[in-house]
């Protein structure tokens, strides 16, 4: 599963990835471009339980996001 | 708690203390920082509007532009984009400041006034939330101003230059702006000490991504307090700060630059909160990712400075003696918009899931 969020302007990274992880997937891709939303979608996916790691890519950050 | 938690922390804490001290340094009454009110300065220091008691070009704001400017490049956060409907956030934002001149202050000034005992604010406080959860609910709803794109550099440090160019005017050609001998705008700090403040708390909010409606934002949509310990921090510590120094001063009626029209500052305030919530930030954070490299943030600080020209112009303004009945008509006359607007862009996006499935 991955969520396209590159360009959305903050909160709307957070709005998305928030109505995938209430279907409790187990796991997610993030794409993002801007820093308050790879920070956003971090904050957010913590305290949603699940394991965060950052990869830095041409356009920004991938976020992939695993159930704990 | 988190290293976020405690920086915000930090940072909400020095930007009350330093904004009791531009007070304290010649800025109006619960003045320290307002972005809507520094706008509407900077507006008519450039005789975008005529109103002799509100013109100063203020240092604070070229402050936190350059500041989030100088210290995005320096920590490589600098990313020049744009292109996510300007001109639909140049009217957002025109309504935006519409709604803070009829309250008297954005959300910043919100919570310094509140820290000076101004109960007006409170009420503001109330408006500014109900605003935020109405502009949330429409987020989710599918409500988006479309994505943005790479821009150049040169695209990304347009507003820093133009905002360069007016120090350099305000320092070296002060004969070409205009200057209040009266009124609010008479009253700073000096220039030095002010784009001083102004470069640190630019830095402090583009470091901390500090977000007055976004700090509301989270704790509605998500349950997150970590943005809101910025404002809590903030308002604390310029509470502080007036009680020590004999500023505090509890209730509604005298305050300064204040009215006392508690139906007209809910309104104006929840437009605010409303419009800040559709364009991703209150007009601090706004000002901050301008200065980042943001150019749609950049159409948002124009539409500020366009919303106050025309707020003074046509009378639409409130004064310590209350709001006007064209502020009245315009204010609802923003809520009307935006929503059209809205209502717009949600429709399209259904029908366009729709014929996408």
């Amino acid at each position: 599963m991955e969520i396209d969020a590159r360009g959305l302007s903050c909160p709307q990274p957070v709005i998305e990835t928030r109505k995938v992880l209430f279907e409790s997937v187990p796991s997610v891709l993030v794409l993002v471009d801007n820093i308050a939303a790879k920070e956003n979608v971090s904050r957010f996916a913590t305290a949603m339980k699940y394991d965060v790691s950052v990869t830095e890519t041409s356009y920004g950050w991938k976020l992939d996001l695993q159930k704990q | 708690m988190t290293k976020e938690k405690r920086n915000l922390l930090i940072a909400g804490t020095i930007t009350g203390v330093v904004s009791v001290s531009l007070v304290l340094l010649g800025n109006p009454a619960n003045m320290g920082f307002c972005i809507a009110c520094f706008y509407r300065d900077i507006a008519g220091a450039l005789s975008l509007h005529g109103a002799a008691a509100v013109q100063y070009a203020r240092p604070e704001i070229i402050g936190l532009i350059l500041g989030a400017f100088v210290i995005s490049l320096a920590k490589k956060e600098f990313r020049p984009r744009g292109g996510s409907s300007p001109m639909i956030r140049f009217v957002i934002s025109f309504f935006v400041m519409i709604g803070a001149l009829i309250f008297l202050g954005c959300p910043f000034r919100m919570l310094l006034r509140l820290g000076g005992g101004d109960l007006n604010a409170l009420v503001a406080l109330a408006g500014f939330i109900a605003g935020i959860i109405a502009g949330s609910l429409l987020l989710n709803r599918g409500f988006t101003l479309g994505r943005s794109q790479q821009q150049t550099p040169l695209e990304g440090g347009a507003i820093s230059a133009v905002f360069l160019a007016l120090l350099i005017i305000l320092l070296f050609i002060p004969s070409l702006l205009k200057f209040s001998t009266t009124g609010p705008g008479s009253m700073h700090a000096p220039i030095v000490i002010s784009l001083a403040a102004g470069l640190l708390v630019g830095i402090l909010a583009q470091r901390n991504r500090f977000c007055m409606a976004g700090g509301i934002r989270d704790i509605f949509l998500f349950r997150d307090s970590t943005l809101l310990i910025g404002s809590v921090m903030v308002l604390v510590s310029s509470l502080v700060m007036n009680l020590v120094t004999g500023h505090f001063k509890l209730g509604f009626a005298g305050q300064s630059v204040a009215h006392t029209q508690w139906l007209w500052n809910f309104l104006g305030m929840a437009l605010v909160g409303y419009g800040s919530v559709l364009l991703g930030g209150c007009p601090l954070r706004q000002t901050i990712l301008a200065g980042e490299g943001n150019s749609d943030s950049a159409m948002s600080v124009l539409g500020m400075v366009a919303g106050a020209a025309f707020s003074h112009n046509f009378g639409l303004a409130s004064s310590a003696q209350g709001t006007t009945a064209r502020g009245r008509v315009a204010t609802i006359i923003g809520f009307v918009v935006i929503t059209a607007i809205a209502v717009v862009i949600i429709q399209a996006k259904k029908k366009e899931a729709y014929n996408g499935n």
